[in-house]
């Protein structure tokens, strides 16, 4: 069942000179009483900077307040508005209407997280992932001594990793991941890829206890090499690129 | 699809669409696997008719030595090329090699897994594949 | 055994496999296709040692691999502690299985006992 609705011409925030719409159709579901999703349409007008996230924002300020959409920063930075945006994982805020090419835009929660109500979803399953591959530096010492200095890196050192410590969690790379979509178990490409950026950190001990954890049945081998994450990744952190680097290490191509 | 976790299913693992060629590579990899097992388990089954003499071979050949026959091993010879040299190509980017040098990303953010050497790789598979599947027709059918 | 371990075997038995299979084919070729899998013509080639030899490491190299991918193909399809290892034990047993019923062809046939 799908309504649709048109903005009325005085409530509008976009100027009227904009004579192109698009017919949003957005994914309502609340587990606690709906069986199934519905999708509901909204006509909404938009201008070449117009983002998926405005639109949605444009819906629940003048048609219906009650659509469930995470956001925060509306630049990229925080990895909250996440969403399946016709049929792929991407960022609302970072995604233009423009780019979509397409009169018709279908938003939908990102798939391979329960979702707690319309777009969205829950993220334990990525958090207790991200923390089983212990997320932060592991060292030798105990104690730091009282005239101990910060770890010194060299640029090269810095660039071995820093291109993973760009992950926001956003979860795209979970949702677009093909073993994700059956494996209930798998560690998911974000922990793996932060796994990595922890071992090539040159501060960080903890590599062998790192790859201790992933070398199991729904670990790092159940990646395949697929490289939807990478695709889909919204800040260059390719999580594919990490993993394989992460299993040459098990497979005795690094060391 | 598990609703309360939001899976995709195998819906979403056999789709190989909208995430470019290296998921169709992945997608093709996983379906060469399970026709070559299947084609295994039935080659070593039909082989061992062997063990009933002249009479029992000839039998087997008349059953595989058709147009059906042949069609199905030119599908299995497409299988076997491909599997084999993208199986190659993964396991090379499985163990880092050709998947790009980490490095501080800069917008666009193009991925350096996703480059052309091993989207080369996959574009070869397929069409040593398909030339493969060729040759073993001219074969098959040309005699 | 750690999945590492098997997986190291899973591209072990891959490569080691590829070249066995391809002269395998190419003994269908070499001697045109039709000859080759003449009675005869088969049957000397189960007698003669060495490619008898090659048949059963080709029979246990594929059946390790294939087996190994479809337990991998299960694995990731549906989880469960008793699923997972009825899974694996299966596809162990099923490996186990062929490479028996194929070695059972050669060995019969070499030895000449048809």
């Amino acid at each position: 069942m799908a309504q649709v609705s048109s903005i009325a011409d005085e409530q509008t925030s976009t100027p009227l000179s904009s004579s192109k719409s698009i017919t949003l159709r957005i994914s309502r579901y609340n587990p606690k009483h709906d069986d199934s999703s519905i999708f509901m349409e909204f006509t909404v007008p938009y201008e070449k900077w117009t983002t998926v996230l405005d639109t949605i924002l444009e819906v629940k300020k003048y048609f219906d307040h009650s659509v469930a959409v995470r956001y925060s920063c509306r630049q990229a930075s925080c990895g909250s508005c996440g969403m399946m945006i016709n049929g792929k994982p991407r960022l609302a805020c970072f995604t233009k209407i423009s780019e979509l090419n397409s009169n018709v835009i279908t938003v939908e929660p990102m798939k391979n997280f329960p979702i707690i109500r319309d777009l969205a979803v829950k993220f334990e399953r990525l958090f207790d992932s991200h923390h089983k591959i212990k997320p932060y530096l592991i060292r030798d010492d105990t104690e730091l001594e009282s005239d101990a200095k910060e770890f010194l890196q060299t640029p090269k050192e810095v660039e071995q990793y820093i291109q993973f410590a760009n992950c926001i969690k956003c979860g795209l790379c979970n949702s677009a991941c093909p073993t994700m979509a059956t494996d209930s178990s798998f560690v998911g490409p974000q922990a793996l890829a932060q796994a990595y950026r922890y071992v090539a950190d040159s501060r960080d001990k903890g590599k062998d206890s790192r790859l201790k954890i992933i070398d199991e049945s729904h670990g790092i081998w159940r990646c395949h090499f697929a490289g939807s994450c990478s695709q889909v990744c919204p800040k260059g952190v390719d999580p594919a690129m990490g993993i394989q680097l992460l299993r040459g290490y098990l497979l005795g191509f690094r060391s | 699809m598990n609703q309360d976790e939001n899976k995709e299913g195998i819906g979403g693992m056999a789709n190989p669409t909208r995430y470019g060629i290296e998921r169709v590579a992945y997608w093709l990899m996983r379906l060469s696997g399970l026709g070559l097992l299947a084609y295994f388990v039935a080659h070593i089954y039909e082989t061992s008719n062997i063990l009933r003499g002249q009479v029992g071979w000839d039998e087997l050949m008349e059953m595989t030595s058709t147009t059906e026959g042949h069609a199905i091993l030119a599908i299995v010879i497409g299988m076997c090329v491909f599997h084999t040299v993208n199986g190659v190509r993964v396991m090379l980017g499985h163990g880092g090699v050709g998947v790009g040098k980490p490095a501080r990303p800069d917008y666009p953010y193009v991925s350096a897994s996703q480059n052309y050497r091993h989207k080369i790789g996959i574009y070869s598979a397929i069409v040593l594949a398909a030339f493969a599947m060729m040759y073993g027709l001219a074969v098959m059918f040309g005699e | 055994m750690r999945e590492s371990t098997i997986m190291k075997i899973h591209y072990g038995t891959a490569i080691a496999a590829v070249a066995l299979v391809a002269v395998h084919i190419l003994m269908r070729l070499t001697q045109g296709f039709a000859e080759s899998l003449e009675y005869e013509s088969v049957l000397a080639n189960y007698k003669f040692v060495p490619y008898a030899i090659m048949l059963e490491l080709i029979l246990i190299l594929l059946s390790i691999h294939g087996f190994n991918g479809l337990r991998v193909v299960l694995l990731e399809l549906k989880q469960g502690r008793i699923y997972e290892k009825a899974v694996s034990y299966g596809c162990l047993a099923a490996m186990i299985g062929l490479i028996a019923y194929g070695s059972r062809t050669i060995i019969v046939t070499n030895m000449g006992m048809i």
